[in-house]
């Protein structure tokens, strides 16, 4: 009976068949390490933001007077409200965490290069529209950091030539921050840029099961047909998707084995999501800043206006300009030199563990300089920092220029065919 | 990897030194545990704060259950304001009329221990001293140029600051020194309780929830090495 | 899965043990989403009990008291209502308020605490409109009772201690809510008295 209705579904609609492409005859290469792991951890953070929010939205009130008692009710007068505040609130920053944990992983072995440069660009869609999700759910809390930094950020498009003032009114709906504001970025917050958040992140992982995942060898798992003796090719059982054009080495199904491992993962993430969540769900001022405890007051600026610590990086960056229309100029070409990655590295080499030097070094110091960043956005703009900032600026765009010229005739090392152990 | 890590771990400290120097703060050392403490700082806060300063956000009943006050009792001893125990602890003074007064209304304090810090509130309440020059005759050491008068004075007494910035004990008080110091700590601990009811809630929830995955991480590890015995 | 199929015991065993555990977090996990749809603070507050002062209420005077959003009937009925109560027992569909429509402690003759004070949520029981009060001019609807409420919607009729007649569409006696009198002259609608 079961069964029946089963295959009666299967045959209109191929879900089992969708499953097991996906998922338990899916396969993935089997020396994913401890960077491979972040991909998953932001898909859980992304449920628990879709849930959470959903469930902040039931007693949050969208307007400029009712915004900030809104969120003091939910913290206070809610069953578990403080709880569900929180799990969103630590969800962004962990969300920024692992992105960028995510990222990383894949500047480190190549995961940009062909033939997974639209992956590479759906990734950093993903990215951009998580910023604009993450600075416009920042303004509804309503406190005076919402309200400023909001404030310094629309600014930033005042920077256009001819329209920006235009531009910033249009983009607030009055002539300063309001509740107008505030309802349209409630809007796009809650449903418009979820939606398109979910499916980027569909097209991300349908792109991903295309062309197939790397790993931290760069070596490719799917060889031509008839090539691999068979007692060399992997004994795991495989969709023919992928059967029937290649012989698949090194792999195994991503259900059960990596469902499990990613298990594990998850567990360990959560422990610590947890950790700051109950015991300093204000991160240190770097989650929830101290400002944002007093309501928006439009005739009273925070001492020190900083963005929340994940725009950090490129803040500094438009910081330290001093002109406003090359600083935001700087600012967005920060976010595009990633969107060009792919372009920018003229390698045929994936993984760092086998290309030049030079490139190991581009890289470190395209981490620190990133952290420096990060870390000077949440500071004061002093003479000492801004010449930190400035060397920073110069290490990041260096490490696109760096790739480009040293990539073209690059002296690797021999990519084996087959993954090494670890 | 491990290169990487030593080589951020090699650049915070220059960050560290770049954040500069901050307010020298007093440690208010208060216990939120310590219901004693709450009750004198929520009765202070009554007598002496609410007049101008609302917990708007704060309900008395909450207040009450948190603090082990039966509601008929809280009524009765607690509530100066509002009518009915599930109201919010606010006062009856108009904004504009206050901003007139003051230069600015007082402002509501429910979240002050959240946007300052307990250590702020405790250092500033000890903090005044006599200033000639301001409208009320008093300064504040951490908020220079404040526009509250000292209400604690006949408590604490009047203190002077000499030419190098510090202050003198304070003389013609009602309280001791320790008295007042312990007086302060209580409003303090009372303001870190309003600004989240919740917080010992929260950390002892987070103890179970975090022993609780330590469990699943225990079984789900064993589940991954299990299955993993089949990859070579 | 695999070709060497390596103790299915200890396999099937842990992924039981994680399944189960797992699944005892995702029901921690369900619990402040569910628990959050329960009344905040802030309807607790606004539905806390209220207070009515019944000591200068006349003798079939009724006065409307508002609890969690709905009306509250607060009637004092004379002697001489009070007796005639038995008498049309044989027209009600509840005379001995058999149904729980009422708190323990008033679940008696009159559906009262205090036999004079009557207390009813002025709810009809049929679909939610407010009866009126038909003071002295009942009988217009049931021959021989000279008080009683009358619900306009659909025509239901109760008696002086909320009962419902027969053949009218309300299927039960009107609700009485819980309530106590904490000193002589206040009734305090919402709380019964051992809990007060």
């Amino acid at each position: 009976m079961f069964s029946n209705l089963m295959a009666w579904i299967e045959q209109r609609l191929p879900l089992m068949d969708a499953m097991n492409k996906h998922a338990a005859q899916y396969p993935a290469p089997k020396n994913f390490n401890f960077w491979y792991v972040f991909g998953i951890l932001a898909s859980v953070v992304l449920v628990n933001q879709l849930l959470t929010g959903v469930w902040l939205t039931m007693n949050y009130e969208p307007s400029g007077d009712g915004a900030f008692a809104s969120v003091e009710y939910i913290m206070r007068d809610v069953d578990y409200g403080w709880l569900l505040r929180y799990m969103h609130s630590t969800g962004a920053s962990a969300f920024f965490v692992v992105v960028y944990m995510h990222m990383f992983r894949g500047m480190m072995y190549g995961s940009y290069q062909k033939p997974r440069e639209l992956l590479w660009l759906f990734g950093m869609l993903i990215f951009l529209v998580l910023m604009a999700e993450a600075f416009m759910g920042y303004l509804l809390p309503w406190g005076n950091m919402s309200y400023w930094g909001a404030q310094v950020i629309i600014s930033i498009f005042g920077a256009i030539p001819v329209i920006g003032d235009d531009l910033t009114l249009w983009i607030r709906g009055d002539y300063v921050i309001s509740g107008a504001t505030l309802n349209r970025f409630f809007a796009l917050h809650v449903i418009a840029l979820p939606l398109v958040l979910v499916v980027l992140v569909f097209l991300h992982i349908l792109a991903l099961h295309e062309v197939g995942s790397n790993n931290p060898d760069g070596t490719n798992i799917k060889k031509p047909k008839g090539s691999v003796p068979p007692e060399e090719q992997s004994k795991f059982a495989f969709h023919e998707q992928y059967t029937k054009k290649y012989d698949i080495v090194d792999a195994i199904p991503f259900h059960p084995y990596y469902t499990v491992k990613d298990l594990v993962a998850v567990v360990i993430f959560l422990i610590i999501f947890c950790g700051v969540m109950f015991f300093a769900p204000e991160g240190g001022g770097y989650f929830i800043e101290a400002p944002n405890f007093e309501p928006a007051n439009g005739l009273k600026t925070p001492e020190h206006i900083a963005p929340v610590w994940y725009f950090g990086p490129f803040y500094t960056i438009l910081r330290i300009i001093p002109d406003k229309l090359l600083g935001a100029i700087g600012m967005f070409g920060a976010i595009i030199a990633l969107f060009m990655l792919p372009w920018c590295d003229r390698g045929v080499v994936k993984s760092l563990r086998y290309r030049c030097t030079a490139h190991t070094v581009n890289l470190i110091q395209f981490a620190i300089c990133f952290i420096i960043l990060g870390v000077l956005g949440t500071l004061p703009a002093t003479p000492l920092n801004n010449m930190i900032g400035t060397i920073a600026s110069f290490g990041y765009f260096g490490f696109f220029v760096a790739i480009w010229i040293y990539s073209k005739n690059e002296k690797t090392q021999p990519v084996p065919e087959r993954v090494t152990g670890k | 990897m491990k290169k990487f890590i030593l080589a951020v771990l090699a650049v915070l400290p220059m960050l560290a030194i770049a954040a500069g120097p901050s307010l020298q703060l007093d440690e208010a050392n208060n216990d939120l545990r310590d219901k004693a403490s709450l009750k004198r700082g929520f009765e202070a806060y009554i007598n002496n704060c609410l007049a101008c300063h609302e917990l708007k956000y704060q309900r008395y009943n909450r207040t009450f259950a948190d603090l082990g006050i039966s509601d008929a009792d809280g009524v009765a001893n607690y509530m100066y304001t509002g009518e009915k125990a599930g109201d919010h602890i606010t006062n009856t003074m108009p904004a504009k009329e206050a901003a007139k007064w003051f230069g600015s209304s007082p402002p509501d304090l429910t979240l002050e221990a959240r946007f300052r810090s307990p250590d702020y509130i405790y250092t500033y309440l000890r903090s005044f001293y006599v200033d000639e020059n301001r409208p009320f005759g008093v300064n504040n050491k951490v908020f220079p140029d404040v526009g509250m008068p000292h209400v604690l004075q006949n408590l604490q007494g009047v203190r002077t600051m000499d030419e190098h910035g510090n202050l003198s004990e304070a003389t013609g008080g009602s309280m001791t020194a320790e008295e007042y110091d312990t007086f302060a700590r209580d409003i303090t601990n009372f303001l870190e309780y309003t600004g989240e009811p919740n917080k010992l809630e929260r950390e002892s929830m987070g103890y179970w929830v975090i022993g609780f995955l330590f469990i699943l991480l225990f079984f789900a590890y064993l589940l991954k090495k299990e299955y993993w015995r089949d990859v070579h | 899965m695999s070709n060497v199929p390596v103790n299915n015991g200890r396999r099937r065993f842990l992924t039981a043990a994680t399944s189960v555990v797992g699944g005892v977090g995702v029901v921690g996990v369900a619990v402040p989403f569910i628990g959050s749809w329960n009344p905040s603070a802030r309807a607790k507050a606004a539905g806390a009990p209220v207070e009515v002062n019944v000591s200068k209420l006349e003798p079939g005077q009724l006065i409307r008291a508002e609890w969690r959003g709905k009306p509250v009937y607060v009637v004092r009925r004379s002697e001489e209502i009070l007796a005639g109560l038995s008498a049309h027992n044989g027209q009600l569909k509840d005379p001995d308020s058999e149904k729980p429509q009422q708190p323990v402690y008033a679940t008696n003759e009159f559906r009262s605490i205090k036999p004079e004070i009557m207390v009813a949520l002025g709810v009809c029981t049929h679909l939610g409109c407010a009866p009126t009060y038909l003071k002295g001019n009942f009988e217009e609807q049931v021959e021989g009772v000279t008080d009683g409420f009358y619900c306009p919607c659909h025509g239901s009729k109760f008696d002086m201690a909320g009962r419902v007649f027969q053949s009218v569409p309300a299927p039960t006696n009107l609700m009485v809510p819980e309530h106590s009198f904490p000193t002589e002259g206040t009734l305090l609608i919402g709380v019964s008295g051992g809990e007060a």
